[in-house]
């Protein structure tokens, strides 16, 4: 008897949306679940991937680890959105941006518990998993 | 290898809903730029199809047009790089045509944005990024760049009020352009008035009057070899030079958060292949969706130093009569932005200054100008230098 192998598509819950459900980087989730934001760095030239990539371009080597995104970044710029595309009306208003940690950058949203007045290009922030009101999951920036 | 030329340019009226199908909204711009060229369909050797396809129904639009326009059985094909299209388009028009493999090829740009609703529309926009890593928190095009305009904003003291002034430039040329969705006038206090619809907030620091509006159009431009233009064409304008670069999807993937790198990669490849600079442009044509994004044009291409192209729009240099006119036709602040047409419609407004046919924007003796086309948030740069006889 064969089985008919179930897909995995733990990715479908990362987002308010999720566009993608099947990636090699899925366990992304679970480690979101497990309250850490993650990265992946190559094994074999060290150079480290955020968003996290399956494949090292620069080496061609598809053999990474996982790493943890942790201590402060600096808030290079941001929107706050007014409007937003279908499926995320709900959300709004809320701020997307990007923190710059040195050796990467993440994109996100800055956490709601941040007032626009407390918000200043290159302020220190740090990234935190945060559990939207439809159960998904994503990463949000709160002061460091 | 002999030059490549442009030898017809027409585009549609650029509308908010088109009344037809696609096939009878490509056939406007195709008609004019045939008319244009004098020529017939049996001259056309192969054609370049452009448009961004999540808003396309059809599939493979390339072989629906080459039929209903009359260019079967000739080779067509289909290109894509978002808003940057047409360009895309120009380029492999002419390197088929530098190539010796065709004489004369139709570029042909289109988009009709009303067959999706417009919430719809943004959302596909949206996923013009990342859909991995950054849709799924909610993106959209006017924030993407409103994230450049905030960076802007911060390192140089560019204002608010520098990026409405490119708003009142581009309605003051709008006015005067039949083809345009938005001829209104705008004035500079309605961005201070807040029951005003430009003030209105969309993505912070961007308002309603700093973004371009969805629209229905096509163009078409005709390129052909030196020897056909030479035997056929009162008036070809030159290809100079064309530039294109790409980027990181992804905004964490990028450095430079005040400008754009594709458009000053895709610059200094066509100014090179040109042998000539920035001061040299007679007249420009430049991918404004949102104002900022006019406002780091001018610096990635070299008319302003980076953080000094304000300077350019407070003492008016942008104008038609100042030192380096741009979008002087309401760039698509004004004529509205059917993606794949865009950038078509940037060529054929270059070619007509350079003929010397712009009517009422016609700027003065104009040598060689400059079209700057952007696909995504800066994802894809196309720079194209045209020139005269
Ligand atoms: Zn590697």
């Amino acid at each position: 008897m064969s089985k008919v192998k179930e897909a995995d598509d733990r990715f479908k819950k990362f987002g308010t949306v999720s566009f993608t459900s099947i990636t090699k980087t899925n366990d992304f989730v679970d480690y979101l679940e497990d309250n850490k934001v993650m990265g992946t760095r190559c094994k074999d030239c060290g150079t480290s991937f955020f968003p996290p990539r399956a494949d090292c371009h620069q080496c061609l080597a598809s053999n990474t680890e996982w790493f943890e995104v942790s201590g402060k970044g600096k808030l290079v710029t941001y929107s706050k959105l007014e409007y937003a595309p279908i499926g995320f009306q709900d959300d709004v208003p809320y701020c997307i941006a990007l923190v710059d940690y040195g050796d990467y950058k993440v994109f996100g949203r800055i956490s709601n518990d941040l007032s626009e007045e407390d918000i200043q290009v290159g302020m220190e922030v740090q990234t935190v998993v945060n559990t939207l009101p439809n159960g998904q999951l994503n990463y949000v920036f709160t002061k460091a | 290898m002999g030059k490549v030329a442009i030898i017809g340019v027409g585009q549609s009226t650029f509308v908010r809903s088109y009344p037809g199908s696609i096939r009878e909204l490509v056939f406007e711009g195709f008609k004019e730029a045939m008319q244009d060229a004098q020529l017939s369909t049996k001259d056309i050797d192969a054609s370049v199809v452009c448009s961004a396809p999540e808003y396309d129904k059809q599939r493979s639009p390339a072989g629906v047009f080459a039929e209903y326009l009359g260019l079967n059985p000739q080779p067509t094909f289909y290109v894509e790089t978002l808003c940057s299209s047409s360009s895309t388009g120009l380029k492999l028009a002419y390197s088929l045509v530098k190539s010796g493999l065709h004489d004369t090829v139709a570029v042909i740009g289109f988009q009709k944005m009303s067959e999706i609703s417009s919430s719809e529309s943004q959302e596909r926009m949206g996923r013009g990024a990342d859909i991995q890593w950054e849709s799924p928190f909610g993106t959209m095009m006017p924030a993407y760049y409103a994230m450049y305009a905030k960076a802007h904003m911060e390192k140089y003291g560019t204002t608010l009020d520098d990026l409405a002034l490119i708003r009142v430039k581009a309605a003051t040329y709008g006015q005067l352009n039949e083809r345009a969705v938005y001829r209104k006038p705008v004035e500079f206090e309605m961005f201070s008035d807040p029951e005003n619809r430009m003030a209105g907030p969309v993505a912070s620091p961007l308002r309603v009057g700093d973004c371009c509006a969805n629209a229905d159009g096509s163009a078409c431009i005709i390129v052909a070899s030196e020897e056909k233009a030479k035997s056929i064409s009162k008036k070809p304008v030159w290809i100079l030079g064309v530039g294109a670069a790409s980027t990181s999807v992804n905004l964490a993937g990028r450095d430079l958060f005040t400008g754009l790198t594709v458009a000053q990669q895709a610059a200094q490849q066509a100014y090179e292949m040109a042998g000539v600079g920035p001061k040299d442009i007679d007249v420009a044509e430049v991918h404004d969706c949102f104002t900022i994004a006019e406002m780091m044009a001018y610096e990635n291409l070299g008319f302003a130093k980076p953080g000094e192209g304000k300077e350019l729009i407070r003492n008016k240099e942008t104008y038609q009569e100042g030192n380096i006119p741009v979008n002087v036709d309401g760039g698509l602040l004004s004529k509205g932005h059917p993606i794949g047409a865009t950038g078509g419609s940037q060529i054929r407004t270059i070619v007509l200054q350079l003929r010397d046919e712009a009517g009422d924007i016609q700027v003065k003796d104009p040598e060689i100008g400059l079209v700057h086309n952007i696909g995504g948030v800066g994802l894809y740069g196309n720079v194209t230098l045209l020139g005269r006889g």
